[in-house]
């Protein structure tokens, strides 16, 4: 997801001579191909990822589209208040970049596994956060946010996932993507579990729906009605804390569109996500996904 | 160096800040005070504004991180026209723009700021920009003293050296008195010129209340475009009223009807 990141990101600055790319001493092999391309546009800050959002808002203060870039909560928990207060509250057109969603770099231990991101992000007012299922959604999603001023937080896998839909999706602010379709059951996912949730029901006593959700702030509630109304059952599966996550932002769409009397019953939701526990052993990504319980 | 009218403008500003304080029943009166010639020099003798369009692009910017302080930089703007001195009655009060702390959805703030901090990275932004796009405005900085206690001040102190920002000029406003203390005692920042001299930053040090040593530092800090200056300005909290000076009860009372007319008195010219 990272390399379809960067690929696309370069391809936006070839058009938009605004697009600024800050970071924070992370993005080895990664990043190179943009700093040699747009050395003008490109600034390595060194390990300082308050710095790096303070002078991302001043260099969107003065109009370009600043892009910042670490792992895991580097970016983002290390720097909270800057993205609320000085990113956010100043409506700039700032856009967090954190590689390593969930347990990516799930040996390297909870310092590493972003998985409160989400739930501490998404009560900051006007943050957008995207969460792409696989690299077709990755790269459309940074066209997307290149071309859509505000702030914004894409929440990237690491490298190699592998691609999940047959051909780039088109992506709306905010809606679900289509990925199977099925009975009974939808199962909605975000992030790079999505690959996980697609094989998982390529078993035929499953014909089950699966929806991608590469926005999810903001979800578009009234897009929801019909999956709401057509299916019996909800899985929504995250790599995150089930605590003020994906899940919980499905839940208080139905509760806000049952409240609004656009839905005639609670639909049954069922939600998949880490029950409040840090992991504190080693190993692989599906290793560590398996232990905290994502599974379907 | 004439300093007449800066020297009348601050008296405007600390006048206008007691005042504010005083209706609000609000706190924060002795940085402010402590800041006030400064902020004087900088709006009648040194930085390019533009009250009727705030948002000129050849503006020079301006940054107060010490948020709390915010009564000083309201008054200057309304002073120097960028919105009608009334309005600075309703200040703190129900449905006001004016917070009390300072608001950027007021004409000619930059940055809202209250958390301490926050504005000298925000600076080291505009200034990368002004050099990436070859602008001349310049950019100004100013930091308490206590908020250098924060570690991400020191984070923008490495960066703006490093990446050469002469366009940017920080000014510490060393009252040596923060929330709970002295500097002295609760973190002490000494030697403060020295680390700055370490960090790779040019070191001015004045009298913060001297109009004509305010209006030199702030030249000269535009001579040296390789490398950001400093200026550490020592000041007095609470100056210019006598019983605020020094006092770190000022922080936080808010003047008394009697205490308002006999700073107003002080004040006088």
């Amino acid at each position: 997801m990272r390399t379809a990141f960067i690929e696309q990101l370069i391809l936006e600055a070839r058009i938009n001579p605004k697009i600024f790319l800050l970071v924070g001493d992370l993005g080895f092999s990664v990043v190179e191909p943009f700093a040699k391309e747009f050395p003008d546009r490109f600034i390595n800050v060194g390990i300082a990822e308050q710095n790096m959002t303070a002078v991302a808002s001043g260099l969107a203060m003065e109009g370009y589209t600043v892009f910042t870039y670490s792992i895991a909560n580097f970016p983002t928990l290390r720097c909270m208040e800057q993205i609320r207060y000085d990113v956010c509250y100043h409506n700039l057109d700032v856009k967090i970049v954190a590689v390593g969603a969930g347990y990516a770099y799930a040996s390297l231990g909870p310092s590493h596994h972003a998985t409160e991101d989400i739930g501490m992000l998404r009560t900051i007012p006007g943050l957008t956060i995207a969460s792409p299922g696989d690299p077709l959604e990755a790269r459309r999603l940074t066209t997307l946010l290149s071309r859509n001023p505000g702030p914004a937080y894409l929440r990237l896998g690491k490298a190699g996932e592998a691609v999940v839909h047959p051909a780039e999706p088109e992506i709306r602010m905010g809606k679900p993507v289509l990925v199977k379709d099925g009975k009974e059951t939808a199962v909605f996912a975000t992030g790079s579990i999505l690959k996980y949730a697609h094989d998982q029901l390529k078993d035929e006593k499953r014909d089950w729906a699966l929806f991608s959700f590469p926005v999810i702030k903001p979800i578009d509630g009234e897009a929801l009605l019909p999956v709401f109304k057509k299916f019996n059952m909800i899985i929504c599966i995250e790599e995150h804390q089930l605590s003020a996550g994906f899940g919980s932002a499905v839940l208080e769409k139905a509760n806000d569109l049952l409240q609004a009397g656009l839905l005639e019953k609670f639909p049954h939701i069922n939600r998949v996500g880490i029950q409040d526990e840090f992991i504190s052993i080693a190993g692989t990504q599906d290793f560590i996904r398996n232990r905290a319980g994502l599974v379907l | 160096m004439k300093t007449e009218k800066s020297q009348e403008l601050a008296n405007k500003i600390r006048q206008t800040a007691v005042e504010m304080v005083h209706r609000a029943k609000a706190s924060h009166i002795g940085g402010a005070l402590s800041m006030a010639d400064i902020l004087a020099v900088l709006y009648e003798e040194v930085m390019a504004i533009f009250p009727d369009n705030p948002s000129d692009p050849r503006r020079d910017r301006f940054l107060l991180s010490k948020g709390h302080a915010c009564t000083a930089l309201y008054a200057v703007l309304a002073h120097k026209g960028f919105f009608p001195l009334k309005e600075l009655e309703s200040y703190s009060l129900d449905g006001s723009r004016l917070l009390s702390h300072t608001s950027h959805k007021v004409p000619g703030i930059e940055l809202s700021t209250g958390s301490l901090g926050h504005a000298l990275g925000v600076a080291c932004g505009m200034g990368l920009a002004a050099k990436r796009q070859n602008k001349s405005f310049h950019t100004y900085c100013m930091v308490s003293d206590g908020e250098l206690n924060e570690g991400s001040n020191w984070e923008a102190i490495l960066f703006a050296p490093h990446h050469q920002l002469g366009n940017l000029t920080l000014i510490v406003d060393y009252n040596k008195i923060q929330s709970f203390g002295t500097v002295e005692e609760v973190l002490n920042l000494e030697p403060l010129h020295s680390k700055f001299i370490a960090f790779g930053w040019e070191v001015l040090e004045i009298d913060g209340h001297q109009h004509s040593d305010i209006l030199k530092a702030l030249k000269n800090s535009k001579i040296d475009t390789a490398r950001p200056t400093v200026i550490i300005a020592h000041t007095i909290k609470g100056k210019g009223v006598s019983f605020m000076e020094n006092k770190l009860l000022w922080h936080y009372r808010s003047p008394s009807d009697q205490d308002l007319e006999i700073a107003k008195r002080e004040i006088q010219p």
